[in-house]
């Protein structure tokens, strides 16, 4: 039912091909959060737990001038085979976000504080190899830049076998023959001839494959895909997305896909988390935050989509720009640009709150003493 | 392949006829070999008869020409100043320069690299900041002035090794080795140093330098990602990566160590290529310094044609003649 469909420029999904509350269906029964609790709990999927927990994930870098807190009690849940949109301006704590779950974080950049947990055990502060073992072999990473993801000085097929056999045990030959398969899997013409060759005898679209099989090379069940089209022709861009979406399908691989397009979000992810100076303002089913947006953020971000189809007079405009790190204004990030900001807005801080289907960071949506 | 050897060897041999010219034209411009061999008391007609058996009323290019012709046999005339063949001083003090060179690029490519790497790595840690801050010191401080510190400190004061010379030296065939007697390689100790000192420094800090770029890329970025050993990491794809640039710095260098070690082998009277020539030239012994010249081109002219293989070696990107070329 979601199949080609051009990324940009619409990204709303076809009206009445889902009901109100439905939203897209996702590969897994229900990854939505339970309802009423602080704790974002993902029950009813396989075994009850999500693959991936992050809970009130805070990310601080010391700087001469003070501790930055770059992303703030962030907290979410991916299930099995569930495709997560992270989406956010420049600068929102997509990436870092991303980072710090693959334990990449650059310093001085530290995760100071909650908890990331990976089928229910904890890989935040986990001594330095043994997060090696989990990069690549559980959680895969795929990067922005397919240009410059490549070490341009060995054939991706040595590239491929040496990530395999790091993982695996398996000998060089098994390891190559598994090096074709996924050159394959991920659409190299001529991949048994091609895997001798340089990252630098292949075009952008071909090298974001390679960069696709590498990550899945170990079969790991998560994937932080960073920005994996943003570098790429549009053309191209829909072809990587669809691949990317068919594969992780096949293989039961959860995404943990961060971008700031929303039709890439539209067109492939389950659900979608909005993220606002470091803080997940809005999270639900991707359908439902398109159509029904809660918080005034995403409102605003919808409306400035434009759209081949809606009958908009003129795109919307948020004014104004997301904070810097240095001056992040009290009570709700984002009241400064909020046109519906009110007295509360200015102070107290909001949690997320049910709103409908989703859940938003925003006073509006409180529940009612 | 073939094909890029061949170009860079063309290239070499058009460096080589240029060298050889400026060679040439020091017979031409500097001094009168002439009056320095007869002496202020000869008659003219002895200076005529002289310059004809020189071959010096020859035009030019047939000098050139003949010039050309001896060099490639390895024939540069007659020392003005000791009266042997320039062929056979050379060869009796190249074995002395060429270990010493050898000794001196060997020491500073086995310390220098691996101190890059490891400042490169962990450019926080005590130890590496300790290295970058002695390393200032040997970029600055000048040849001589190392050479005779080190025979104040271990020579004069300690007594531990020779002041000068190269020990005993063991002639195998036309060669002669200080590598094989203890007095020999003792010798070589301070001397080496000396030498290899300035090179070191130049090759740790840009190792370091390199290495510290080359881990903000996105392919090491990546590699991390991929869950590879920080050996594999840091070894097979930092390390490897920014051989490039080292092995251009390196070849460059290990040319100007052959070439200036006239300044070490002057402090610490080694019979080598740099002594003879600083004798030389207080003489105006062109043969000698047009032989020189030509001798460390082709010395720097090897080394670049060797590198260039190298960069070939290392560098798929420049493999252009391969097939199969651009994809998709």
């Amino acid at each position: 039912m979601t199949d080609v469909r051009p990324v940009h420029p619409n990204p709303l999904p076809a009206r009445g091909e889902r009901g109100p509350s439905g939203g897209l269906r996702p590969p897994h029964p229900n990854p939505l959060p339970a309802r009423g609790e602080r704790e974002p709990r993902v029950s009813e999927t396989g075994d009850g737990r999500p693959l991936l927990d992050v809970r009130h994930l805070r990310i601080e870098f010391p700087t001469r001038r003070g501790v930055l807190t770059a992303v703030d009690d962030v907290t979410f849940a991916i299930a099995p085979g569930e495709v997560l949109g992270v989406v956010g301006e420049s600068g929102a704590g997509k990436s870092l976000t991303g980072a710090a779950i693959i334990g990449l974080l650059e310093p001085p950049g530290r995760i100071a504080g909650g908890e990331i947990l990976l089928d229910g055990a904890r890989i935040d502060h986990l001594p330095h190899d043994e997060m090696r073992r989990i990069r690549g072999r559980r959680i895969g990473a795929i990067f922005q830049d397919p240009l410059a993801s490549l070490d341009p000085l060995y054939s991706i097929g040595s590239q491929l076998i040496e990530t395999i056999r790091t993982h695996l045990p398996m000998s060089e030959a098994a390891a190559r023959t598994r090096a074709v398969e996924l050159l394959q899997e991920v659409g190299i013409p001529a991949a048994a001839r091609r895997i001798d060759h340089y990252p630098h005898q292949f075009s952008g679209g071909m090298r974001q494959r390679v960069v696709i099989a590498l990550a899945l090379a170990a079969n790991p069940r998560l994937i932080i895909a960073d920005e994996p089209t943003t570098a790429l022709d549009v053309s191209i861009q829909a072809q990587i997305i669809t691949l990317l979406r068919r594969l992780c399908r096949e293989y039961g691989t959860a995404v943990m896909l961060i971008t700031h397009d929303m039709g890439v979000i539209a067109e492939t992810a389950d659900r979608v988390a909005v993220m606002y100076a470091g803080r997940i303002v809005e999270i639900g089913p991707v359908a439902d935050v398109i159509r029904a947006p809660k918080h005034p953020y995403t409102i605003g971000l919808m409306g400035s989509i434009p759209s081949v189809t809606a009958d908009r007079e003129r795109l919307v405009q948020i004014d104004g720009s997301m904070p810097r790190l240095t001056a992040i204004p009290s009570g709700c990030p984002f009241h400064p640009r909020c046109n519906r900001v009110f007295d509360r807005c200015l102070n107290e801080r909001p949690e997320l709150f049910d709103a409908g289907t989703s859940r938003a960071a925003c006073w509006l949506h409180a529940p009612l003493p | 392949m073939t094909a890029y050897a061949i170009r860079r060897l063309l290239q070499a041999i058009v460096v080589m006829l240029v060298v050889a010219f400026v060679a040439f034209s020091l017979f031409q411009y500097v001094g009168d070999p002439v009056q320095l061999m007869l002496g202020q008391f000869a008659t003219p007609v002895d200076r005529i008869r002289l310059t004809h058996e020189l071959g010096l009323d020859r035009p030019f290019y047939v000098q050139y020409y003949h010039f050309l012709v001896n060099a490639v046999h390895g024939q540069f005339g007659v020392s003005l100043r000791i009266g042997k063949p320039v062929s056979v001083l050379l060869a009796e003090r190249l074995p002395a320069t060429l270990e010493l060179s050898l000794c001196a690029a060997i020491f500073a490519l086995v310390v220098g690299i691996p101190a890059g790497v490891y400042t490169g790595l962990k450019p926080n840690s005590w130890l590496a900041r300790t290295m970058l801050s002695l390393s200032l010191l040997g970029v600055s401080l000048p040849t001589f002035l190392i050479g005779i510190l080190l025979i104040l400190v271990f020579a004069v004061k300690l007594n531990w090794l020779p002041a000068f010379g190269r020990g005993t030296v063991v002639h195998l065939g036309g060669w002669t080795t200080g590598l094989l007697t203890k007095s020999g390689l003792v010798s070589l100790i301070m001397p080496t140093i000396t030498l290899g000192l300035f090179q070191l420094t130049l090759i740790m800090r840009l190792v370091r330098s390199e290495m510290l770029e080359v881990l903000r890329t996105d392919y090491i970025k990546f590699a991390r990602a991929r869950g590879l050993t920080d050996r594999a990491i840091n070894f097979g794809h930092a390390l490897k990566n920014t051989l490039v640039p080292v092995i251009t710095i390196t070849g460059l260098q290990l040319g100007s160590i052959i070439a200036f070690s006239i300044i070490t082998e002057q402090v610490f009277q080694w019979p080598g290529m740099g002594l003879l020539f600083i004798q030389a030239v207080s003489y105006v012994d062109i043969p000698v310094m047009a032989a020189y010249l030509c001798l460390i081109a082709v010395v720097f002219v090897t080394i670049n044609l060797i590198v260039d293989l190298l960069y070939y070696v290392v560098d798929p990107r420049l493999r252009v003649d391969r097939p199969g070329g651009a994809g998709h």
